[in-house]
């Protein structure tokens, strides 16, 4: 086995070592990056929505701000997002490389995507149900906790994995920060170092990535509609 | 009670503003089962909603039992509506509870034990005859059994006032009425005031005591079922009346000059109508054979309406003239509304 590896991977082989602390780095950067972004773009989705012209908490100043906020954001391409944050990196993480130094930009690429899926997701909530929640005396905390959460658990896990798979994505030019991970790990050796074998194996493991958190995603979307 | 005083609701739809409410004075007593009806657009889901403020009046005082619902802070607001039910056209179950859950929603932090929630959902689910469902989801019911769970969760908090909005338009006619005996049935053994919005006649026909007619914003007749139907005094009430009766149709077989209503010379058609609820007496029978003339019945429609009849028929009147004057005048002395819809007389 290792022989027919060797053969056929000859550049990956030789870098295992290596090859494997770029799968662990992506998953770090992919989980602390990912769990934290998904409470702060749950927390920001849910404000849009009950804040917006007839939403239960409607605050037109609030939305407004948070509105343009988030287009502001999102506006931003991530390869100069990643630079451009490095000093409030440095704050918050005190360093602006290597793993820690990704994470403020992961977050801060993410959050304003994952908001607005989990606008969308809450947004498909009927009406009829929150006008129902309110004839029977229910609170706005009440209403966003028993409804909208509630009705939208298949939604949001929609929105969660399109955000997770794009997050791995992002990953990728973490690299330009030093961080290390696959796309770092592609480009480094598999382009500069025209060891394509490399690119190959790293294309396949991202992908098995990516399929992984699409199956997890179905599932949970499919156990939560009736 | 409830008490609508001077209530007017106004919104602003592109720029342009659209006075939904104007001005609605309503009461609504105890152990009513009150009807608001209107065509679409009337503005009667509106006025139902400034009930239990899903839609805040912009001028007006909303009172329940004595306290000023407008009045009230959020959390008191809040506490209020526990105490007036809803329910809705499209029925607003929870799609992710079970009818069990969509039943007990209302009930968390009502301060009672899981066991007596658990109870109380059965009770409930008994009353409105659909315990078996308990586990199903709303999307495996049919739109009769949804409603009854929206009847269900809306009697959880033993509400005092339920108010239903559209509850049978989405149902077909049978379901409809399956519906309805539930609402009375409630209104009869719980006690509970019930305020109606429908735009089918039918409905206010089936189960209301009293109705208040609204038209562009404008509650333009109200009062008791029987004299309304009787008695119509408005011309959007008397559309309504149209549907569910067809003692109207004489007008449009005439307009059509239809053979049934063609006439021979000295006779008339004409519609008498309850306008009391007196109807012991055989008054057909009384004039035929008291004044001696005919009565050719077209058609007629007697309904049981609050437990007196209603309606009348349409007749071909033929005989001696001056006797069928008498006829006539006799019955109207006998408090039956005499309408001549078309007079051969005049051709004589």
């Amino acid at each position: 086995m290792a022989e027919l590896l060797n053969k056929i991977i000859p550049n990956v082989m030789n870098k295992l070592p290596d090859f494997l602390a770029a799968i662990k780095d992506t998953l770090v950067m992919v989980v602390w990056s990912g769990s934290i972004a998904f409470v702060l773009g749950l927390i920001l989705g849910i404000i849009i929505v009950v804040t917006k012209p007839g939403g239960i908490l409607e605050n037109k100043v609030l939305y407004q701000i948070l509105d343009k906020l988030i287009n502001f954001f999102r506006s931003i391409p991530f390869i100069i997002l990643l630079t451009w944050v490095i000093p409030l990196s440095r704050a918050i993480m005190g360093t602006a490389i290597n793993v820690p130094g990704a994470i403020v930009p992961l977050i801060m690429g993410t959050v304003p995507f994952f908001s607005r899926q989990v606008e969308s997701a809450l947004a498909e909530t009927d009406p009829g149900l929150i006008e129902a929640a309110l004839s029977m005396g229910s609170g706005p905390l009440e209403i966003i906790f028993r409804v909208y959460l509630r009705e939208s658990v298949a939604a949001i896990a929609r929105g969660t994995t399109i955000t997770a798979i794009s997050l791995v994505g992002l990953t990728a030019m973490a690299g330009a920060v030093g961080s290390g991970g696959l796309g770092d790990f592609a480009i480094r050796y598999g382009h500069d170092r025209n060891m394509t074998d490399v690119t190959w194996v790293t294309v396949i493991v991202v992908f098995i990535l990516v399929s992984i958190i699409q199956v997890i995603g179905n599932i949970v979307v499919k156990k939560n509609r009736h | 009670m409830i008490t609508l005083q001077n209530i007017s609701k106004t919104f602003i739809d592109g720029g342009k503003e659209v006075q939904a409410v104007k001005d609605v004075n309503l009461t609504i007593h105890d152990g009513d089962i009150f009807g608001i009806i209107g065509f679409s657009g009337a503005g009667k889901s509106t006025l139902v909603r400034c009930i239990n403020l899903l839609e805040r009046p912009t001028s007006g005082t909303v009172t329940v039992d004595d306290k000023e619902i407008t009045a009230l802070s959020a959390k008191e607001l809040r506490k209020a509506r526990k105490k007036i039910g809803m329910i809705f056209q499209h029925f607003n179950l929870m799609p992710s509870r079970t009818i069990f859950g969509n039943v007990a929603y209302p009930l968390k932090g009502s301060g009672l034990s899981k066991q007596e929630i658990a109870d109380k959902v059965h009770n409930l689910l008994d009353l409105v005859g659909i315990s078996e469902k308990e586990n199903a989801y709303p999307s495996q019911l049919s739109g009769g059994q949804k409603q009854r769970v929206a009847i269900a969760r809306a009697l959880a908090n033993d509400p005092k006032i339920l108010l239903c909005d559209e509850a049978t338009s989405a149902l077909d006619p049978q379901t409809t009425k399956s519906i309805l005996k539930l609402l009375q049935k409630v209104n009869e053994t719980l006690g509970i005031t019930i305020v109606v919005i429908t735009h089918e006649m039918d409905v206010v026909k089936e189960i209301c005591n009293r109705v208040a007619v609204m038209d562009h914003g404008n509650v333009v007749e109200e009062g008791e079922v029987f004299s309304i139907f009787a008695t119509p005094q408005n011309k959007v009430t008397r559309d309504f009346i149209k549907t569910t009766s067809n003692l109207q149709k004489i007008e449009e077989l005439v307009e059509a000059g239809s053979p049934v209503v063609a006439l021979k010379p000295g006779e008339l058609i004409v519609r008498l109508s309850y306008i009391e609820k007196n109807a012991s007496e055989p008054l057909i029978s009384a004039v035929t054979e008291k004044f001696g003339i005919i009565l050719n019945i077209i058609f007629a429609d007697v309904e049981i309406v609050q437990n007196a009849p209603i309606g009348g028929t349409v007749a071909i009147v033929s005989g001696d003239k001056d006797k069928v004057e008498q006829a006539l005048a006799y019955l109207k002395e006998k408090n039956v509304g005499v309408e001549v819809i078309k007079d051969g007389r005049a051709a004589e």
